[in-house]
């Protein structure tokens, strides 16, 4: 081989090398300033090593009930909205309704919006209807806003479920609702679980619903206190913010690697590559 | 209820909160007298085409690209590494590259080494900063897509092109990018219009200053709806932004639909 060549066959390798380091490197300083006791902004070796800023975070009883908080909004809008979704999608799914396609375009189309531009509106109505400050109506919210993308994504797993096992526990006397629960559901559970992931990751890192529709300092999810914590100390103890970034995204990517085999599903299911 | 309340000179305070009172399209007209908003809805464009229309596809299409084919550990070592910036949530992002880019920052430490005075790149290129950031939250998603799309292209048919003589970039371009065309105008269209929603890191690193220099749609709505109190305002800002949003999903439709 010339040496031409071998450069060729190295480059790919050097560019995704460096892109890799790109994307990691300003991760380093969370890792980093959440075990050093004098952390700054800069990224550096903690000379101090502790887990001082862990026990800090871990104990405050604020930060504690703000990630308590966090878990139930996310929790329970999540499995709402796989409920809800899985309800409508199985219409969708198998049987013929007018418009079915347009329908499916409207939702699929909804799901795109940026769920920013219709927040002021929201917080009127919410105003309006007096459920203002109220975390049941937020987190009715966000599993309403998750909608169009569930229902979307629940109506793809449904149609890999071939239609023949249905009909075949129908002949041997199932009804439809137990050739649901004993045919379709067990098939179903890796995209049940999928949208349940992707909702609950969702909620969970949701900064703006909970900024604008909660008021009361106590009932702010982990979202927003790891906000204020930023903002309103005049001298920012940027160990202890690291450690409670780094606990606070822990949930997320220990759900990701669960669901990983089943999001790449999910991915090329989802039509989104197929348009 | 958005239209109407776009009609209305709602307030939180002052003689319009108890009064809310409808005042047709002075609301609009405002809007399009106030050079707040032209330099806002600019900014708004200026971040969406370096963003997600170029910098997370060309990053993801790139990553994907070159990974194909290439060693699995190493494949998947950089697929985590592309992927640990999509799966932080986006407050802890705008932590991250605030301490990344701060003054005594490890830009600045990193540059330092090679003999570059520090830079206060929130205050001097906030712009180009939070395009930066949201290109790096946003591009595992454009990778996740074009491997998907990249794993359906045929194998025959760029070996068949390669005995044709076909060069590396002739491939690419008459043969690789038309077969995943569809992948690529959906996924153009699901992050630009995912990225014209980015509030939080913008709001997060920046509050949309310096100025005004980063103060795209959603943190000026916000800023009138919530901090000046302006609600009315505020909902026709966002009326705007939903019509944006609307006009972009039209287009993609229309090229998809064209395309099949």
């Amino acid at each position: 081989m010339t040496s031409k060549k071998h450069i060729q066959k190295a480059l790919p390798y050097i560019i995704l090398s460096i892109i890799g380091i790109m994307f990691f490197i300003p991760l380093l300083w969370m890792v980093f300033a959440s075990f050093d006791s004098e952390a700054t902004l800069s990224v550096k070796w903690p000379e101090n090593f502790s887990v001082e800023n862990w026990t800090n975070v871990l104990t405050d009883p604020e930060i504690l009930r703000s990630f308590v908080i966090g878990i139930l909004l996310s929790v329970i809008s999540s499995v709402v909205l796989v409920i809800v979704s899985a309800l409508a999608a199985y219409p969708l799914s198998r049987y013929h309704i007018k418009h079915k396609n347009s329908i499916i375009l409207t939702i699929l189309f909804m799901s795109g919006l940026p769920m920013t531009a219709i927040m002021v509106p929201v917080y009127q109505l919410f105003v309006f209807f007096n459920l203002n400050d109220s975390l049941v109506a937020t987190m009715f919210f966000l599993a309403a806003s998750g909608l169009p993308y569930g229902i979307w994504l629940m109506k793809n797993f449904i149609d890999s479920v071939p239609m023949t096992l249905e009909e075949s526990a129908w002949i041997d006397g199932a009804s439809v609702l137990v050739g649901l629960r004993k045919v379709v559901a067990p098939l179903m559970a890796p995209g049940i679980f999928t949208v349940l992931i992707f909702t609950f990751t969702n909620s969970w890192g949701n900064f703006f619903v909970p900024f604008i529709l909660i008021q009361t300092t106590e009932k702010l999810p982990a979202s927003v206190t790891i906000f204020q914590f930023f903002g309103n100390h005049g001298m920012v103890f940027y160990g202890q913010l690291a450690a409670f970034s780094f606990i606070y995204t822990i949930p997320v990517v220990i759900l990701y690697f669960i669901g990983q085999r089943y999001m790449s599903k999910g991915f090329s299911l989802g039509g989104a590559s197929k348009g | 209820m958005t239209f109407y309340f776009s009609f209305t000179n709602m307030a939180l305070t002052g003689a319009a909160a108890s009064n809310t009172e409808f005042v047709g399209f002075d609301n609009f007209v405002r809007m399009f007298k106030d050079p707040s908003f032209k330099t806002s809805l600019i900014t708004t464009i200026i971040f969406l085409i370096a963003s997600a229309v170029v910098g997370q596809q060309v990053i993801g299409f790139l990553v994907a690209f070159l990974m194909k084919r290439k060693a699995r550990p190493f494949r998947r070592i950089i697929g985590l590494l592309v992927l640990a910036g999509w799966i932080t949530p986006e407050v802890v992002v705008a932590f991250v590259w605030f301490a990344f880019l701060s003054d005594d920052g490890t830009l600045n430490t990193m540059l330092g080494f090679a003999g570059i005075k520090p830079i206060a790149w929130l205050l001097d290129f906030p712009l180009i900063s939070v395009i930066f950031v949201n290109i790096w939250h946003g591009a595992a998603f454009s990778m996740l897509m074009y491997q998907a799309a990249l794993d359906d292209v045929p194998e025959e048919v760029e070996e068949a092109a390669k005995i044709d003589g076909a060069s590396a970039w002739q491939r690419l371009w008459r043969v690789t990018l038309p077969i995943i065309k569809g992948a690529t105008v959906t996924n153009m269209a699901l992050v630009t219009l995912q990225t014209l929603g980015v509030f939080t890191l913008i709001y997060a690193l920046t509050g949309g200053g310096p100025g005004e220099k980063t103060n795209t749609l959603p943190v000026f709505m916000y800023k009138e709806a919530f901090v000046n109190y302006q609600i009315g305002y505020g909902t026709a800002i966002s009326l705007v932004l939903l019509v944006f949003g609307i006009l972009l999903s039209l287009l993609y439709i229309r090229f998809l639909k064209t395309d099949s």
